[in-house]
């Protein structure tokens, strides 16, 4: 089925993959409403939509571990958009897996920024696109969630989390018209990973926000981006775990 | 990471650091030295590397747009592309654009990039209203051709030595149509093809093919090709199936297609001595900008291109020379790119001065070194200047010569705190 996608609220608007998105999005002449932490960022966001075209963006500022003021959060997207047809959460951080080990502080905030926040996220956004009777919920998740491995398991394990939950939302909210999209990136090219060395592998930020449109229109359940990823971690899972136990992944 | 310009020679081992926000770039900017900026590399050679480099390709939003007057405010590491893409549909393209849409405004800016309008229209500068630019002291200074004027003109072309551009306003003009109507001209040789130049000073844009293996008295025969925005046709961006002649390359850079292309269309289509055509603009302006990393056709050891401008009057007596030279080496690309610009402006380092124009690449080998110093003394006997944004091996004696004014440049870093601000090639070039 395909949708036509008017009203968009973006959650982690100013990640390079969601302002990707949002520049798509403006240029066929869409109304947003974004959210991030650096409000300077989002109101320089905010105008360049504009200019390339959006009919109408809207902001407000939110800090993933601020849990209380979700419910405030999401009331003020809807009341900027009216109904809002689609949703993106995309915020995220990329830990440094030695240094979490060490200090539980820093597993706690990747597990929290990663996991715990866009699953909450993701549960009152699905409940208010139900009280809607319809919609479209896309929530960046990663490949590194489809297998835990020793280069990066507390990352892994708040996206693998973070998967099942998206799973488990998409049966419950399936017969309210609510469409859940998981998207899967592998590697790709942003202010994230700017210190990892590129190679033929990566995709860009555009090639990738474009896919989730795409999916998102046609109300996909799971997205790999660029597509030969599912190949890839089709691979990755297949290998039984004795033997990936010894691997160095 | 390893990091080199368009030619990938020089290749070398740079920090590069991508700030997204002032605040970021300001901090970045205190760490090191020295540093450069770097827009989308398409600079050929060593102008924009360094050990530490400072990438403007985050700072990509759009500022203020005046639907009126076209004026367009832009941070600096937006691309020609995004600018086009955004604003043809509207009716409005860039008042000047290199071959390539793949470079950022504010390498546009610090390259005074020229276009096959510049006889006409002059280059990039003339349509920037003013800019934004960090300094090497972390203050930001707004510029234009009144305010801080000696800034703005030392920026310029200044190669990114003056400090970080932020931000760029400049005017758009109006186009009726995202189509080009084009004439094409056969020139027996280099005097016919000067000439047809001259004649074809009032079209929009001009630009040649030359055949650089042609030698005696088809030394310099080419295919000169003139164009204007046409009046009718839609304002849609893609090129969909726009069914452009292949002569519509204009970049010469494609040599061992592009000959084939030639030669069929000068010989065996028996090629009137005009012919009319139309093209979307995308392949008319930038057709090499579809097929990707083109440059790796060199492989590993890269390539050079080599671009000089010679005054008019000398310059048809240097430009015989240079063919000449080049003919006899064989070492050149079989085609190469020839234009008259118009008059220079007074930036003490943007390139363009009112004469001929010659562009073209070599393979990166010691030979070919050998042949461009040759040609360096051509260029210098004649008045001649290369191209810095091309440049990845002329001398510092050459550069000094063929840039006079560059002590002004000198002097406006000491004045705007610009020490911090090097690359390779103003290190090679000596530019204190
Ligand atoms: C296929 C092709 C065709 C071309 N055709 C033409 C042509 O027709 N006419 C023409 O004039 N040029 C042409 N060029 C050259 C190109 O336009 C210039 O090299 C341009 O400067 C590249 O811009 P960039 O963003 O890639 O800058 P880079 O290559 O990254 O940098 C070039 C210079 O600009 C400086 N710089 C970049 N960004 C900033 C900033 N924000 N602040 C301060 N300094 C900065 C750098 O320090 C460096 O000195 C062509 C290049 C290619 C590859
Ligand atoms: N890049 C990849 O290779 C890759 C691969 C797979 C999945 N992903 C996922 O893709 C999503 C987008 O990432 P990206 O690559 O676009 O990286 P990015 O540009 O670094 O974006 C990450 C965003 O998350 C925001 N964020 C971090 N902590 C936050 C907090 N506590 N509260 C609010 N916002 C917070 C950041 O906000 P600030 O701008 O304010 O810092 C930033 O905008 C993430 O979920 C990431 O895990 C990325």
């Amino acid at each position: 089925m395909s949708t036509s996608l008017q009203t968009l609220f973006i959650i982690g608007a100013t990640s390079a993959i969601a302002e990707a998105a949002a520049r798509r999005h403006a240029a066929r002449g869409g109304r947003l409403h974004l959210a991030a932490r650096n409000a300077e960022r989002l109101e320089s966001l905010a105008r360049d939509l504009t200019i390339r075209g959006a009919a109408e963006v809207t902001w407000a500022t939110f800090d993933a571990a601020d849990f209380d003021r979700y419910p405030a959060l999401l009331d003020a997207a809807w009341q900027q958009l009216g109904r809002v047809d689609a949703v993106l959460i995309a915020h995220g951080t990329l830990p440094e897996q030695r240094t979490c080990e060490a200090d539980w502080r820093l597993a706690r905030d990747a597990l929290l920024v990663n996991g715990l926040s866009p699953m909450l996220l993701a549960q009152q956004v699905a409940d208010k696109l139900a009280v809607q009777q319809g919609g479209v919920l896309a929530v960046i998740s990663s490949v590194a969630g489809d297998r835990g491995r020793q280069s990066n398991y507390i990352y892994g394990a708040a996206k693998g989390g973070l998967t099942v939950f998206l799973q488990g939302l998409r049966n419950r909210y399936f017969a309210q018209g609510v469409k859940v999209l998981t998207v899967k990136p592998g590697f790709v090219d942003t202010p994230m990973t700017a210190a990892f060395a590129k190679g033929p592998l990566w995709a860009s930020a555009d090639g990738v926000a474009g896919d989730i449109l795409a999916a998102m229109t046609r109300g996909r359940d799971v997205l790999y981006t660029p597509w030969f990823w599912r190949a890839i971690m089709l691979v990755i899972r297949s290998i039984p775990e004795r033997v990936f136990k010894r691997l160095s992944l | 990471m390893k990091l080199s310009g368009w030619g990938r020679c020089p290749v070398v081992e740079a920090e590069m650091l991508a700030p997204d926000t002032l605040e970021a770039m300001r901090r970045r900017l205190t760490i090191a030295s020295p540093v450069i900026a770097r827009g989308l590399g398409r600079s050929y050679g060593d102008s924009a590397l360094g050990p530490t480099v400072l990438s403007a390709l985050r700072l990509d939003r759009l500022l203020a747009f005046d639907a009126v007057s076209g004026e367009l405010e832009c941070e600096a590491g937006v691309s020609l592309d995004t600018v086009l893409r955004v604003f043809v549909p509207r009716g409005w393209f860039l008042p000047v654009t290199p071959g390539t849409s793949f470079v950022t405004l504010g390498g546009a800016v610090a390259s005074d990039v020229h276009g096959k309008n510049h006889h006409g229209a002059g280059s990039f500068s003339a349509h920037v209203l003013g800019l934004k630019i960090l300094l090497g002291n972390g203050e930001v200074l707004d510029c234009d051709s009144s305010i801080h004027a000696e800034l703005f003109r030392a920026t310029c072309g200044g190669m990114g030595l003056t400090g970080i551009i932020l931000a760029v306003r400049l005017r758009l003009v109006r186009i009726p149509s995202a189509w080009m109507r084009t004439t094409t001209l056969k020139a027996k040789n280099l005097d016919d093809a000067l000439d047809l130049f001259e004649a074809g000073r009032d079209a929009t844009y001009s630009v040649a093919w030359i055949d650089c293996l042609a030698r005696g008295k088809h030394l310099g025969r080419s295919l000169l090709m003139l164009g204007e925005h046409d009046e009718g046709g839609s304002l849609r961006d893609a090129a969909g199936r726009a069914r452009s002649l292949p002569f519509d390359f204009p970049a010469g850079l494609l040599n061992h297609y592009s000959i084939a292309a030639f030669n069929t269309l000068y010989y065996h289509r028996r090629l009137h001595r005009k012919t009319l055509g139309r093209s979307h603009f995308r392949p008319y302006f930038y057709p090499l900008d579809g097929i990707g990393n083109w440059n790796r056709m060199y492989g590993r050891p890269g390539f050079l291109q080599y671009q000089c401008a010679l005054p008019s009057a000398s310059g048809r007596m240097g430009m015989r020379r240079l063919l000449q030279t080049i003919a006899e080496a064989g070492e050149g690309s079989f085609l190469a790119v020839l234009k008259t610009f118009g008059p220079g402006n007074g930036n003490p380092l943007s390139f363009p001065l009112a004469g001929p124009t010659l562009a073209l690449d070599f393979r990166n080998t010691p030979k070919v070194r050998q042949l461009l110093d040759r040609l360096d003394a051509i260029v210098l006997d004649h008045g001649g200047r290369l191209y810095l944004t091309k440049d990845a091996r002329m001398s510092a004696a050459t550069f000094k010569r063929s840039y006079p004014r560059w002590e002004e440049v000198a002097e406006v870093r000491a004045r705007y705190h610009a020490e911090r601000f090097g690359s390779l090639q103003s290190r090679r070039l000596e530019i204190p």
